[in-house]
């Protein structure tokens, strides 16, 4: 009885430890410094929490190749990743997967409905694609394809302008055309929707 | 080109009518190529919205839904496939919306655009029941009424007319038609040719339908 109570006791210690302790401490660390403590995303680097963990190695992937190349990815993320072996990436990844993610809340909640209209039904007289079909009705992502639900407005609005931009993210993948059809205002209202979806 | 040696001032009036007529005629090569870019990059636009889903060489793509392989699809079936979502004899709410904004000749360009692509098949089937499938599709299930496919698909898959190219196709969205053909294919009163699948898509089991779809998403 004595010794099961103990057993009992430390797997409880060792859960309220929780996952911080499943991963090195001191490597997750080294992105949360950024990333913000919990992963919610900070400033410029978005919300790692709860996003598909295959498409977070695909990213740190890109990165580590140099496919993704904005100025943030350049400035921030190459070096972040350039030791991480792709081990150590599937685990970070599988450790950022599992902690629940939070909304950003910080779009104009006036947008709401346009944004919600064109991430449903995309609008097909402007070729614009409905972001439903790949990024799922929650936003909740699948795959390789992300949760884009709850993503920090500046954040959405600023991958999507650099699609159009001619930046790249991966190879072969459909954002860039679907960012090219977008104009100000559509991305304004998406970006607003889609940081209020839980 | 005209000289200006030449009798000038008998000539102004000629000349100012001429050069109307010059200035006409390069107005009218004008609007009727910026018409034809119009129209070509109107085209080119849509086919290139197309493959945002369909995959960059409509090869098919897995996204939230299976999104099925446009190339090689025989012109009419595609164009029986879009006006049935036009019409919501088939349900589906992407492509209701997509398909309610393209003009006939539009589907017709599109159709024949589709047809003449030949990428390689986008794989990613279980091999598992292979043979089975192959068996399947040549000679059917005569004990559970399920015809031979190749009789009415082609023996490569290929199809014909208002009957569908399966080779090749994403092996999510073969199973999904065939599981749910009921539901989501053939609804309304009209009875269209839908109906030519409907008892085939009833008679066979999971398994089944697993098995001939993983086999024909091979098919080159
Ligand atoms: C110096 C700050 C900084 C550090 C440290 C950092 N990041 Fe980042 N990270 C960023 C910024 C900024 C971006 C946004 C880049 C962009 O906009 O393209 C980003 C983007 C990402 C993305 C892409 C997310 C998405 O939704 O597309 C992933 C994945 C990521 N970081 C993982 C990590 C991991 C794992 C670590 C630790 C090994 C880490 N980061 C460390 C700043 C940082
Ligand atoms: C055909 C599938 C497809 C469609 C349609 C689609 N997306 Fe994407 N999206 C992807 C894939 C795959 C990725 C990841 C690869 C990449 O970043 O290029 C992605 C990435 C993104 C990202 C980056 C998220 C991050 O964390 O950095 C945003 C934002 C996004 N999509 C928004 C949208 C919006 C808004 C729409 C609708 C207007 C849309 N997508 C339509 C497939 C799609
Ligand atoms: C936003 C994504 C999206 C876009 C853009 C899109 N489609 Fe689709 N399409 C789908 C989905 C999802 C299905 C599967 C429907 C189902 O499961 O019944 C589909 C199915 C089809 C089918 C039925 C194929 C079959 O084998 O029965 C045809 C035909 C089709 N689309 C043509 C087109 C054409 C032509 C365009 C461009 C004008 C287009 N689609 C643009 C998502 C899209
Ligand atoms: C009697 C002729 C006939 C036979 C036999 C037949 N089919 Fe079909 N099939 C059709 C026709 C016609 C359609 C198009 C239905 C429509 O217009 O909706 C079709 C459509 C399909 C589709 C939908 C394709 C798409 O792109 O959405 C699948 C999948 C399919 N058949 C599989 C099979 C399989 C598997 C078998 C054998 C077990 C089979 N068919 C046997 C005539 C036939």
């Amino acid at each position: 009885m004595k010794r099961i109570g103990l057993k009992t006791a430390l797997l409880a210690m060792l859960a309220c430890i929780g996952p911080a302790m499943a991963w090195d401490g001191a490597s997750v660390r080294n992105c949360t410094w950024c990333h913000g403590t919990s992963a919610q995303g900070y400033t410029v680097a978005p919300r790692l929490a709860g996003q598909r963990p295959a498409y977070l190695e695909s990213q740190m992937r890109s990165f580590r190749d140099h496919t993704r190349d904005n100025p943030f990815s350049k400035q921030y993320m190459w070096g972040a990743v350039a030791a991480l072996d792709p081990r150590a990436a599937r685990d970070l990844a599988a450790y950022f997967a599992a902690i629940p993610p939070k909304p950003a809340n910080d779009g104009d909640a006036n947008l709401m409905a346009k944004g919600k209209a064109i991430y449903m039904d995309g609008i097909p007289e402007a070729n614009i694609a409905s972001c439903y079909a790949c990024h799922g009705p929650n936003a909740e992502g699948v795959g390789e394809i992300p949760r884009v639900g709850g993503l920090a407005y500046f954040y959405v609005k600023a991958r999507l302008e650099q699609w159009g931009q001619g930046y790249h993210s991966g190879i072969g993948t459909p954002m860039p055309i679907v960012a090219r059809s977008l104009g100000p205002n559509e991305i304004e209202a998406l970006a607003s929707y889609l940081s209020f979806v839980r | 080109m005209l000289a200006p040696s030449g009798p000038r001032r008998s000539s102004s009036r000629r000349a100012t009518s001429l050069r109307v007529v010059l200035y006409a005629m390069a107005l009218t090569v004008a609007c009727s190529a910026t018409s034809d870019a119009q129209e070509r990059g109107g085209f080119e636009a849509k086919v290139e919205y197309c493959k945002t889903c369909h995959g960059l060489s409509a090869q098919g793509y897995r996204g939230w839904f299976p999104m099925p392989r446009l190339a090689g699809q025989q012109p009419q079936y595609l164009e029986n496939q879009l006006r049935a979502f036009i019409e919501r004899r088939r349900t589906n709410p992407v492509m209701a919306n997509v398909a309610h904004v393209l003009s006939p000749a539009m589907v017709a360009s599109l159709a024949t655009h589709m047809k003449n692509l030949d990428p390689k098949p986008i794989g990613g089937a279980p091999k598992g029941s292979i043979g089975l499938g192959k068996r399947i599709y040549e000679e059917g299930l005569p004990e559970s009424n399920v015809p031979a496919c190749a009789a009415c698909h082609g023996s490569d898959g290929k199809g014909q007319n208002e009957i569908p190219r399966l080779a090749g196709q994403l092996y999510e969205y073969t199973v999904g038609q065939l599981t749910g053909w009921a539901k989501v294919r053939g609804q309304g009163s009209a009875v269209d040719t839908s109906a030519i699948m409907a008892p085939t898509a009833h008679n066979l089991t999971r398994s089944q339908v697993e098995a001939v779809a993983a086999y024909v998403s091979y098919l080159q």
